[in-house]
């Protein structure tokens, strides 16, 4: 088997990325605004996920004890409740508890003053699993006996999990169609390389080169292609998305939203990145120089 | 050794190049292969070196059978052949040194092999002056020359010259000529297209005529039967 000449391919594919300067800079353009767009969405789509989950693990349905119930009936409201399906835990506020907090959120004084636990209801606040099954939870919570009234939010929940949705979906979709856009401009970047060079890749054909020692200069500079598409569009992906994090934190309507800070996801990011970088850039030089080694 | 068996040859646009040639061409021979256009000779060569397929028939070059041969062994026939083209068919941006490294790096020699093999293939070829000169500043005949150093340049077996003086006036392609017999007595087979009735005449070796798609004489001389 012939040895693999790293020196030489490395340098050749070096060269071909300058020799058809223009192009392999507008590949790279095109490949970095597809990392950029596809990383975008992934990260909204991701964003948007541990929100939801965040959500979630705060998410509450409140279950309102029938007026009457002694401490003994109310327990058993509470077992009834806790083996319910989604229900993830369940916690008891008493009346006085209800008041407690009622009072912290209430800045009116009159109203203050003029409170009393008897105005309140003992409850259970029932967390659950998943956010998508919550309409059906509060119907099964609804349904428990003992239980005098629900409080639950359902837009608010069916608000996160359409965002959520529909940034995957789209997310998804993305990915699928810049990839394969930028496979085909990487392709044609190096299609381009090969036909200049087709005189060479003749002669090494008519000198016995092997179609592996001819195809893998175009492989490594499709390697470097994508490599340096990946580097650019990182570095563009963090100054976008600590710019969106700002402005959102900045924004007096959006401080609900809680925006994972980039440092924590760098790592995968950049991981990710590369290896799109990668199936790019090689994919796109393998395509390119398939039908050249058909000979 | 080369063998051809009964080997007939149709284009996909039903053109019968080779209708059923037999031939073999010993190792350490010279043999010229000459007709006028249309008679086979481009098609033989294209054969030997792998790149068409024969409808039918056997070929043997070198021990490579290549009615069986795989993808992957086609490398393999080509090292064991050097070819020359009559348009040399150089890399006009690398100098002569290059053109040679380059040929000799596709097959995967070392560094090493390829500054010790370069000098001598260059002297044998009388360039070992021109070595860091380009393509384009030599003459039509230092650049055929250049082109049979990269053939020789692997240490082929065979060397296939397909009408290596076509561009060439009559002092270069006598010069040529001179070469690949040189070539030849060093052991190396040498099968030399060609259509050059006098340039054939002035050496006594063998000519394989063909005339539309058939051997038509075999023998010492343009006009042996």
């Amino acid at each position: 088997m012939q040895r693999h000449d790293f020196t030489y391919f490395v340098q050749e594919g070096v060269s071909n990325l300058f020799s058809h300067g223009f192009m392999s800079f507008a590949a790279v353009g095109i490949t970095v605004a597809c990392l950029l767009i596809m990383g975008t969405f992934s990260l909204v789509a991701y964003n948007a996920e541990m929100l939801l989950k965040t959500l979630e693990s705060e998410y509450e349905i409140l279950a309102f004890v029938e007026e009457g119930y002694h401490d003994a009936l109310t327990q058993q409201v509470g077992e009834k409740l806790r083996q319910l399906p989604n229900v993830k835990s369940v916690e008891f506020i008493t009346r006085q508890e209800a008041m407690d907090a009622f009072e912290q959120r209430t800045l009116d004084d009159y109203t203050r003053a003029h409170l009393d636990p008897n105005m309140f209801r003992d409850r259970y606040a029932v967390f659950v699993e998943d956010l998508n099954l919550v309409r059906q939870t509060a119907k099964e919570v609804r349904d428990v006996a003992g239980v005098g009234d629900v409080r639950v939010d359902e837009d608010i929940a069916g608000g996160f999990i359409l965002v959520r949705n529909v940034a995957g979906a789209v997310s998804l979709a993305l990915v699928a169609v810049l990839l394969v856009v930028s496979v085909f401009i990487i392709s044609n970047t190096i299609r381009l390389t090969t036909f200049d060079r087709r005189d060479e890749i003749a002669i090494m054909k008519m000198v016995g080169a092997t179609n592996s020692f001819i195809r893998w200069p175009f492989v490594y500079e499709g390697f470097f292609l994508g490599l340096l598409s990946s580097l650019i569009a990182f570095g563009l992906q963090w100054l976008v998305y600590a710019t969106m994090a700002q402005s959102i934190s900045a924004a007096d309507t959006l401080q609900f939203l809680r925006v994972v800070p980039f440092a924590d996801i760098w790592k995968p990011v950049a991981l990710t990145f590369t290896a799109a970088g990668m199936v790019i850039g090689v994919g796109g030089s393998l395509t390119a120089i398939r039908k050249f080694l058909q000979v | 050794m080369i063998r051809l068996k009964d080997v007939e040859k149709e284009y996909e646009n039903g053109t019968y190049a080779l209708r059923g040639i037999t031939l073999t061409i010993d190792d350490g021979e010279f043999v010229f292969l000459v007709g006028p256009s249309g008679s086979g000779k481009s098609t033989i060569i294209k054969l030997l070196t792998g790149e068409i397929m024969p409808t039918s028939g056997r070929i043997v070059v070198n021990g490579f059978s290549l009615t069986k041969i795989s993808d992957r062994q086609i490398p393999l026939l080509r090292r064991s052949i050097g070819v020359i083209f009559q348009d040399f068919r150089l890399i006009e941006k690398k100098t002569v040194y290059e053109n040679l490294s380059f040929a000799m790096r596709a097959v995967g020699a070392s560094p090493r092999a390829i500054r010790s093999r370069i000098p001598y293939v260059l002297e044998l070829v009388g360039l070992e002056e021109k070595a860091n000169q380009y393509p384009h500043e030599l003459s039509g005949g230092e650049q055929q020359r250049v082109a049979i150093a990269r053939a020789l340049v692997n240490n082929p077996n065979t060397i296939i010259a397909d009408e290596p003086t076509g561009n060439l006036d009559p002092a270069r392609s006598l010069e040529i000529m001179r070469l690949l017999g040189r070539i030849n007595e060093l052991g190396t087979t040498v099968v030399v297209v060609t259509h050059e009735r006098d340039l054939v005449n002035r050496f006594r070796k063998r000519v394989v005529m063909l005339e539309q798609g058939l051997v038509t004489g075999d023998g010492v001389g343009y006009e042996a039967k």
